[in-house]
């Protein structure tokens, strides 16, 4: 990991957000937020209900659009209009409420926006190599620990945490630079939710730049390299997860101590 | 830790193949074929020499043929969670367009008859765009667009036409498209419908296009955000319903040597009906073309078999009511029982885009 192949500065954040603004209304659910995601590195994003943590996802992964702020990428400014501009950056999201097609099977959702063409003239008209698809997206489930078995089913014929596999699997797949996962375990089992912290490692191990959002301090404290704390719409601490204590995090999220200046 | 990947992958693939059998034989399209063919059944009991002989056959497509093909089109818009109700005006209305431009070039001849159908082809794909258009970028309910055009194009071809019909068809496209038959007592007309079926049929199940198709109409906002550009894929479904509808008001000018401006009015609403029957949802993401066509011959065959039978033919009416209601509430109790067992977060039911359940507004929640 000395050296990045893009020629990109060692050191330098991935991404970087300053000063996120996004309100709801009255409600405002940014109110200057900083973030920072670095390369080869899982970063927890951890706050109380209610603290920004989804909106500020979503914003990093252009489905939400900002108030006001910045967001470079790279170390260059970007405009995070949509979900394809984050997707062409190598950004992929797993979000909350997971983002599938209940009617379409596992392989079309993995698929989904990146069908591979059929060679020659049939792919020009939009036929695709469904069995090359399908092949792949057997070995993506396989990774994950094959709690997807049956790749004809519709994902909405599935339990949570086969659908919550469906997508997870299918951001590691495609995320080449940061991937966010908002709460990717919350609706698993013991072996499933292993096995995703494991994926997360597994892609942090690549260079990739892992987000996660959970609610369990002890996911956090074993998976995290970094924990980032958001509270009230700005991120009030950063530690590093080696140096902190269960204590102190639930102390920055509930605001009983703050280490950045509010 | 490879070698047992390998198998787990190995019984994926074994898994398929059961999904594929329980898909088919669950699906609504082959329930509704057993009713087809049992109703073929009844009415040969009934009458045998009369319904088995090759003119009722033929008789049933003909009358089927152009409903088939505007079904196709609406099966689209269906699958995405849309509705198109104008369709049966811009059936008027690409045949009123047609016969002008065709009466203008002097009737006769099959250039000019060519000509004919690029102009319906086109008159319909207008307001296909119109409608597409207004419901992807303006966000108007589909509902309250189609049923706008639907009155538009109606009343301008009316302002045009005065209200009077137009006699003005080629001779050779009344007598091969509308009368002719391909070959012994096939009809060309239900050649054509064939074609655009199977055409629909794999643009829909085997395309990148169908696909999007359904994924819009399965979770419209998961589609966004994946990035499949949802207002560029709903457009054109709805121009695919124009032109179907345009296809559809060409062949009608060559079935019936006119324009039939005042005989539409629930040409939609039997399409749709028919629609429905076959098995596509209108909650979106579930739906075939082989199920629209045989859905279509229901009500066909219908009332063929009532005739014949010495029934009247009002009666077909309202077992096409029992029958759409019947589709509409095995659909509903599908869905319910795929809720049950997948747990939460319901899909707002929304049809033609006017909310009917609740609805999460997604983004709210922090």
């Amino acid at each position: 990991m000395d050296a990045r192949d893009d020629g990109s500065e060692i050191g330098m954040p991935l991404l970087e957000a300053r000063g996120i603004v996004r309100t709801y209304g009255q409600v405002v659910a940014l109110d200057g937020c900083d973030f920072d995601v670095e390369p080869g590195e899982v970063t927890a994003l951890i706050g109380d209900n209610g603290a920004g943590k989804s909106t500020l996802i979503k914003i990093m992964s252009g489905t939400e659009e900002m108030e006001e702020g910045q967001i470079r990428f790279m170390g260059e400014d970007v405009t995070m209009s949509s979900p394809s501009v984050a997707r062409d950056l190598g950004i992929e999201t797993v979000f909350q409420d997971l983002a599938l097609c209940p009617h379409l099977d596992p392989v079309r959702n993995l698929y989904l926006g990146r069908e591979v063409r059929k060679r020659g003239p049939l792919g020009w008209f939009g036929f695709m190599d469904n069995k090359m698809m399908r092949e792949k997206s057997s070995d993506a489930f396989a990774d994950l620990g094959a709690t997807v078995r049956a790749l004809s089913v519709p994902v909405g014929d599935m339990s949570g945490g086969q659908k919550q596999s469906v997508a997870v699997a299918r951001a590691a797949s495609w995320a080449n630079k940061i991937i966010f996962l908002d709460e990717p375990t919350a609706a698993l089992g013991v072996v499933q939710t292993q096995n995703v912290l494991d994926l997360i490692k597994r892609v942090r191990d690549k260079g990739i730049g892992v987000v996660f959002i959970s609610h369990s301090m002890p996911e956090v404290l074993g998976v995290a390299d970094r924990v980032q704390v958001l509270r009230r719409g700005r991120r009030v601490a950063t530690y590093q997860a080696a140096d902190t204590s269960l204590e102190e995090l639930v102390g920055a999220m509930t605001g009983a101590l703050d280490e950045e200046a509010v | 830790m490879t070698a047992t990947r390998e198998a787990q992958a190995e019984e994926i693939v074994a898994d398929n193949n059961r999904g594929v059998i329980r898909s088919i034989t669950r699906a609504q399209a082959t329930q509704i074929v057993l009713v087809l063919l049992g109703m073929m059944v009844l009415f040969t009991i009934i009458n045998p020499d009369a319904f088995l002989s090759v003119f009722n056959f033929r008789s049933i497509i003909v009358n089927a043929s152009i409903f088939i093909i505007l079904g196709v089109g609406v099966t689209f818009v269906i699958v995405t969670a849309g509705i198109d109700l104008s369709i049966g005006s811009v059936l008027v209305f690409a045949s009123v367009m047609s016969a002008l431009v065709m009466e203008s070039l002097g009737t006769e001849g099959w250039a000019i008859a060519a000509v004919g159908a690029v102009v319906a082809v086109l008159a319909g794909a207008l307001w296909g765009l119109i409608n597409g258009f207004l419901i992807a970028k303006a966000n108007v309910p589909a509902f309250i667009v189609t049923l706008g055009t639907m009155g538009m194009a109606l009343g301008i071809s009316q302002v045009i036409t005065g209200g009077i019909d137009l006699y003005n068809v080629p001779e050779v496209l009344v007598d091969t498209v509308g009368f002719g038959d391909i070959v012994w007592q096939i009809p060309t007309l239900a050649v054509i419908a064939l074609v655009i079926a199977v055409l629909g049929g794999i643009l829909l199940h085997k395309t990148k296009f169908g696909l999007y198709t359904y994924a819009l109409g399965s979770n419209m906002e998961a589609s966004r955000r994946i990035g499949i550009r949802v207002d560029k894929q709903l457009i054109w479904v709805y121009i695919v319903s124009g032109v179907c509808a345009g296809i559809g008001g060409y062949l009608s000018l060559a079935l019936y040597q006119q324009t039939t401006i005042a005989g539409n009015s629930l040409t939609n609403l039997a399409v749709i009906a028919g629609v429905v029957i076959g098995g596509t949802s209108l909650f979106g993401g579930v739906g075939t073309i082989f199920g629209t066509v045989i859905g279509l011959l229901i009500p066909v065959t219908l009332r063929q078999g009532f005739v014949i039978s010495g029934v009247q033919a009002f009666w077909q009416e309202v077992v096409v009511g029992i029958f759409l209601i019947g589709a509409v509430y095995i659909d509903g109790v599908r869905r319910a029982r795929a809720r049950r067992s997948s747990g939460k977060n319901p899909k707002p039911m929304a049809i033609g885009g006017l909310t009917i359940g609740s609805t999460r507004k997604e983004g709210n929640s922090e």
